[in-house]
């Protein structure tokens, strides 16, 4: 299906990234909205309760990001596209209430315009430290999606991108942005309504009598349905069965969790977006993401000027991570070289996959600003001899 | 003279339409008050003859975290202290939902606190059962932001000398437009006051003071739950429209209970109608629910 044109602020525009991220949000259908301020982030919930009692959605601005996480899972079960917005100390207060929608598997998105921390640390600069906290932060196993951005029309793209993947495979998504991001203005081109793809929710119409809001379908994702809609069904953050009931035990616990990795895990390849320029035949290859996979572009473009065989892989989507890429490509090259806004991240998930065919080489930036791209250059240069 | 015969056991219970029956037998203790409670809640919808579609039920984590996993109707068991901002949402998405938050006193004024006095604040049209048994029971029987001061809990075990909450205060100072305090032993009163709450626009509060003999009375050798029951029985003081702020509860001293706020003010959906309808005029139109 396509966008809902209400939503949808078709045109040119001059936006920075949390805007344009709001506007995505809009036109992805998103009508619920629960948030608490936050810099870098707060331009996000600005816009979006600006716009929304005009197109017929609710913004509310929560207590705190405990309450804001939970809020939007109710929305989402009573039929909206939810979603949510924070940063840094934020991010974290919202693992709780993340795990009991991966756990409930909820469609919603939360977006994270990421800032140094760790704590309070830097809330105005840019940081890319909370990639590990996105995939393992919130308690028990589970498999989660993120898409990261980097520009303001990729914050737009991206978070339309997020609502899809939430809806396709009934898990929140989240959208890993940062600061440098969230605040650059650029052009951003909204298309028509009728060019935007929409996932619509996999809704259950099956008589009610035999609906099992567990029991999944072949695609291990199980039908949805609202509240309100007579299913009267029961869902629980604990270990349940196909009725949604809690069972304590291991049996149940293999069933259901194995169920909830899997159904990310055996399709990665599906879910994963790279792009990639380059990388055939290169000795070295640069993996980034966010705003780093922009600054890797004049260091990748002087390396080539000297004579070195480098490709880029940009990673559109960081989880799932795209393991069978990485495996493949390590068997052809020399050296990946990983900069990212931390002292090591998803590095480790490239040195795991890369097995040590090829080495793997950090180029790590503390945050508050982004690398500089001689650094980058430097690592190439070294990861080609 | 004519008698009743007993109806056969396999004859329909009245409450099956509203109980999970495939997950009975439920888990609470003998004598817990929490059997009470679920039936008033019935009886209640039975006699409001709220269409149980359009009836939503969330709870938070403990013993009462329990209660929405045995209601037939939509139901959602969260996290520790989130029913409240759970239920926000759903009641925000579907405003002609009837939803109902079920949970303890830890649960929606300890760790859930910070939510239930903004919901009240912001006078969210839901419904709040806090069945209070004055500990945290589930995990053991420790200290409560209810336990009265001197009772014995697992980590007050020289007696509590916290301060606690009392509900009614501060359900009322947060803007809850109808608070009422029943035991586990007015069950009339009780189903009354959850019917008048369903009933009521706005946030409202039903707190209900349930014996816990597992824990509460058998560390602080007060009897069984029979023996609560008889305590709340010579010790409740009905007082309709009390000063909320003399409801504190002293440790086996007299309870207060009645309905003490039964008020008016526009709620969440409706202030935020008739604000934007003054600010945009024609161009607004009134939010009835977002969902398709």
């Amino acid at each position: 299906m396509t966008a809902d044109p209400k939503g949808v602020l078709t045109g040119e525009h001059y936006l920075d990234g949390d805007h344009a991220a709001a506007e995505g949000a809009l036109a992805a259908g998103c009508r619920f909205f629960a948030g608490y301020p936050i810099t870098p982030s707060t331009e996000v919930a600005e816009r979006i309760a600006a716009r929304f009692p005009r197109v017929g959605g609710v913004f509310v601005q929560m207590e705190d990001e405990l309450g804001s996480m939970a809020a939007i899972l109710g929305g989402a079960w009573a039929g909206a596209k939810s979603m949510t917005v924070t940063s840094g100390p934020g991010f974290s207060l919202m693992m709780e209430n993340l795990g009991l929608g991966v756990m409930m598997e909820v469609p919603t998105v939360l977006v994270n315009v990421q800032r140094g921390g760790p704590s309070t640390g830097l809330p105005t600069l840019p940081g890319q430290a909370d990639i590990m906290q996105a995939r393992w932060g919130s308690h028990g196993d589970y498999e989660i999606i993120a898409v990261s951005p980097s520009s303001p029309q990729e914050a737009f793209d991206h978070t339309i991108m997020a609502f899809n993947f939430a809806e396709k495979y009934r898990v929140p998504t989240m959208v890993m942005m940062d600061e440098c991001v969230g605040h650059m203005t650029e052009k951003v081109v909204i298309p028509e309504a009728e060019e935007i793809e929409i996932v619509p929710r996999k809704m259950y119409d099956g008589p009610k009598t035999e609906y099992l809001p567990y029991e999944p379908d072949e695609d291990m994702v199980p039908w949805m349905v609202r509240a309100g809609d007579g299913y009267r069904f029961h869902t629980t953050g604990l270990t349940h069965d196909e009725k949604g009931y809690p069972v304590m035990n291991s049996k149940c616990q293999e069933k259901c969790v194995h169920r909830l990795v899997d159904k990310i895990r055996s399709r990665i390849d599906e879910i994963v977006v790279l792009e990639e320029d380059g990388v055939e035949g290169a000795d070295v290859v640069v993996v980034s993401y966010g705003i780093t996979s922009r600054v890797t572009v004049p260091a990748v473009e002087r390396a080539r000027k000297d004579g070195i065989n480098v490709g880029s892989l940009r990673l559109v989507t960081i989880w799932p991570f795209p393991e069978n890429r990485i495996r493949e490509l390590s068997r052809k090259i020399k050296t990946f070289i990983v900069p990212e806004i931390n002292y090591g991240q998803l590095c480790y998930e490239v040195e795991r996959c890369a097995a040590g065919n090829a080495e793997t080489v950090l180029v790590p930036h503390g945050g508050g600003w982004v690398h500089d791209p001689g650094d980058i250059y430097d690592a190439i240069k070294k990861g080609a001899k | 003279m004519k008698r009743e015969v007993a109806a056969p056991a396999t004859e329909a219970h009245p409450m099956d339409e509203l109980l999970r029956m495939d997950r009975i037998p439920h888990i609470w203790c003998p004598t817990c008050g929490l059997g009470t409670v679920v039936t008033a809640f019935a009886s209640a919808v039975d006699k409001l003859e709220i269409p149980l579609d359009d009836l939503a039920v969330v709870s938070g984590i403990g013993c009462t975290g329990r209660v929405a996993g045995y209601i037939k109707v939509d139901s959602f068991h969260t996290t520790h202290g989130r029913a409240i901002p759970f239920a926000t949402g759903l009641h925000l998405t579907n405003p002609k939902l009837k939803v109902v938050v079920i949970s303890g006193d830890g649960d929606l004024i300890s760790i859930g606190g910070n939510h239930f006095i903004h919901a009240a604040r912001r006078n969210v049209d839901i419904t709040v059962i806090c069945v209070n048994n004055f500990i945290y029971a589930m995990t053991g029987g420790q200290v409560a932001p209810t336990t009265p001061l001197r009772a014995n809990a697992s980590t007050m075990p020289y007696g509590n000398f916290e301060r606690p909450f009392n509900i009614p205060y501060l359900a009322e100072s947060s803007g809850a437009v109808y608070v009422a305090r029943w035991t586990a032993l007015h069950v009339r009163r009780l189903t009354k006051a959850i019917a008048e709450a369903l009933q009521k626009p706005g946030f409202s509060v039903v707190e209900v003071i349930s014996p816990c003999s597992t824990l509460y009375s058998r560390r602080n050798r007060i009897g069984t739950g029979l023996d609560l029951m008889k305590f709340y029985h010579d010790n409740c003081e009905i007082k309709h429209g009390a000063d909320t702020r003399e409801l504190d509860i002293g440790f086996q001293e007299e309870i207060t209970v009645g309905k003490f706020i039964d008020t008016e003010r526009p709620t969440y959906v409706e202030s935020m109608n008739t604000w934007y309808a003054e600010v945009f005029g024609d161009q607004y139109e009134p939010y009835e629910g977002s969902a398709k």
